[in-house]
């Protein structure tokens, strides 16, 4: 199986990615050639066998919704973006 | 006082306590290193020397501490956090003038690390996100392998690695997702340790893949190796992920005996065509752990050449999940645009590396509508199947026994136009990623051409301690930890 240019532009799209033309050609070989290798596991019958999502055995790790002590501000955190800051929220572009 | 770097944190600890160095002497000496062998080495990217300097100082005016890290230096991969210092993953996207990510809180291992005394020097070299089994991915460039600077260090925690066998800190801080601690350690003749997912925290660390990345540590020792574990692992409130087991005292484990040990060698491991020097080395080591009284016995890991299609398949799409929150907005990068979305998609196609835009692709393409249940399940489901394996296994052997890698370091550029090629590369390390197992790699010997080769012992879930007594065992027989390179 071999992804198509189409294609290769679409997924791009999704993932929020420009490409070149080049890029596109290029990826669109070695993305072929990477999804070729993992289609061995087509072979393997997983028919009788449940999907392993983690292996950790926990399940729920919660915790009492209490306030704690922060590890730093919120301003420290705002002031981590390369975006204009106006009344400690960050100013983006519209989407429109 | 250049002597003071070769020093293991176990050596330097001692000295530090019968006053024979300094704190400040110590990291002053690695900080030398750094300086005379980094131009080449190309391991450390960002660094704080002043902090360090100063922390020195206090640690001596106080007195060192009670801990065996107290007044230690170390050099933490480009993907731990620590407060203020520049940490960008080696990717262009956490880079901007005057803007590059300086996170403002501690990760949980550098913030018990310090907390135990230890003294942060900077931060290492990586594949880009860590995804690479050489470090030439980096935005910083290629880290070069201190015994053949025409080789790589391995990958992604190739500068960590280099750094320690370079003598630049006296241990470094790693990540293993799919062989990033064990690959690079094992091309440059360290011992790292992949600990048992959920062992050590996670929290603060930039992640790539979820349910598979761990952090461990990368030193000149087994015994330094359980020094650090100490410090570092054990259930964090930060990290839902991490385990509650009580967290043994590593080093104490290291009795140095090994009779009645039980150890697997999987035939699945040993393939044809597999390198004759690294096939030999590995044997013999096998043979040395015989000679010290464990049973070696033969099994078969029968999902073993699916683990490595199974990593690619989850890690890529856990890699497009995490790398989603790269666009421009909290952090890093920016970019010319005129309105949102272009805005995402010039700051994240400027931002990131090619091999990065391949794995965000793949796992795009995997988890899509149509091709979720093909791939992704399926790819959970073979996880499954490799996990099982390894739990038949623990039956009948308490360790697992194969190489680290199908040849020692390969050249700089070997790989550069054939990305399975380089996947390839972590034939060996997936196993252990599924199963969620700890997995460690420690020196057995050196090619013809004098490069390290490294022998991979894989445990139970949580028996670190069992993996870290075989190895300090092994090493102590063989003192192949004692070489430097040239």
């Amino acid at each position: 199986m071999s992804l198509s240019h189409d294609q290769v532009r679409h997924i791009a799209k999704l993932a929020r990615l420009d490409l070149s033309d080049e890029e596109v050609t290029r990826f669109a070989t070695q993305l072929t050639d990477i999804l070729s290798y993992v289609d061995m596991l087509k072979e393997v019958d997983t028919s009788q066998v449940e999907a392993t999502s983690q292996v950790t055995g926990l399940t729920n790790a919660l915790r009492p919704d209490e306030l704690r002590d922060p590890l730093c501000g919120a301003e420290d955190l705002v002031q981590c973006s390369p975006l204009p800051i106006v009344e400690r929220q960050v100013q983006t572009h519209s989407a429109h | 006082m250049t002597t003071l770097s070769s020093l293991t944190i176990a050596e330097a600890s001692q000295k530090l306590r019968q006053k024979q160095c300094t704190s400040e002497e110590l990291v002053r000496a690695c900080i030398e290193r750094i300086e005379q062998q980094n131009p080449m080495i190309n391991a450390v990217v960002h660094t704080s020397f002043d902090r360090a300097l100063e922390k020195a100082k206090k640690t001596d005016d106080q007195g060192i501490g009670d801990h065996p890290l107290s007044g230690i230096p170390y050099l933490a991969k480009d993907v731990f956090c620590e407060k203020d210092v520049p940490t960008t993953a080696c990717s262009n996207i956490l880079r901007e003038p005057g803007k590059t990510y300086a996170p403002p809180y501690d990760s949980t291992t550098t913030r018990r690390l310090t907390a135990a005394g230890a003294i942060s020097l900077g931060k290492t070299n990586t594949d880009e996100f860590t995804m690479g089994a050489s470090t030439e991915t980096s935005c910083f460039g290629v880290t070069r392998n201190p015994w053949d600077t025409q080789r790589v260090a391995g990958g992604s925690s190739g500068g960590s690695a280099a750094s320690v066998a370079a003598d630049m800190a006296c241990f470094a801080l790693g990540t293993d997702t799919g062989g990033s601690i064990r690959q690079p350690a094992g091309f440059c003749n360290n011992v790292g340790l992949r600990p048992t997912y959920g062992r050590t925290s996670r929290f603060g660390v930039m992640s790539m893949a979820s349910s598979l990345d761990t952090i461990g540590p990368i030193c000149k020792t087994t015994e330094d190796v359980a020094i650090v574990m100490n410090a570092i692992a054990g259930k964090d409130p930060y990290d839902g992920t991490t385990g509650d087991k009580p967290v043994p005292d590593y080093r104490s484990a290291l009795t140095g005996d090994v009779k009645g040990l039980k150890i697997g060698i999987p035939k699945e491991y040993f393939i044809d065509g597999l390198n004759a020097e690294v096939e030999g080395a590995v044997r013999e080591a096998a043979n040395v752990l015989k000679s010290l009284g464990a049973e070696l016995v033969d099994i078969s890991l029968p999902h073993t050449k699916y683990a490595l299609a199974t990593y690619y398949i989850l890690c890529p799409c856990e890699v497009s999940s995490n790398m989603a929150r790269y666009d421009g907005i909290r952090f890093g990068h920016t970019a010319p645009s005129a309105d949102l979305i272009e805005y995402y998609r010039a700051v994240r196609s400027t931002g990131f590396g090619s091999e990065v835009k391949r794995r965000i692709m793949i796992g795009t393409y995997a988890l899509s509508s149509g091709y979720y249940d093909a791939y992704y399940r399926q790819a959970q489901k073979v996880r499954t199947l490799i996990g099982q394996d390894f739990t038949n296994a623990w039956q009948s052997v308490d360790l697992v026994l194969a190489p680290v890698s199908p040849t020692p370091a390969f050249t700089v550029g070997a790989h550069d136009n054939d990305p399975v090629a380089m996947y390839l590369e972590d034939a060996f390390m997936d196993g252990a990623v599924m199963a969620g197992i700890p997995a460690l790699s420690v020196p057995c010997g050196f090619s013809k051409d004098g490069l390290p080769i490294g022998l991979q012992l894989m445990g139970r879930q949580w028996e670190e301690a069992t993996v870290l007594r075989a190895s300090d065992a092994y090493e102590k027989a063989t003192k192949f930890t004692d070489r430097r390179p040239a």
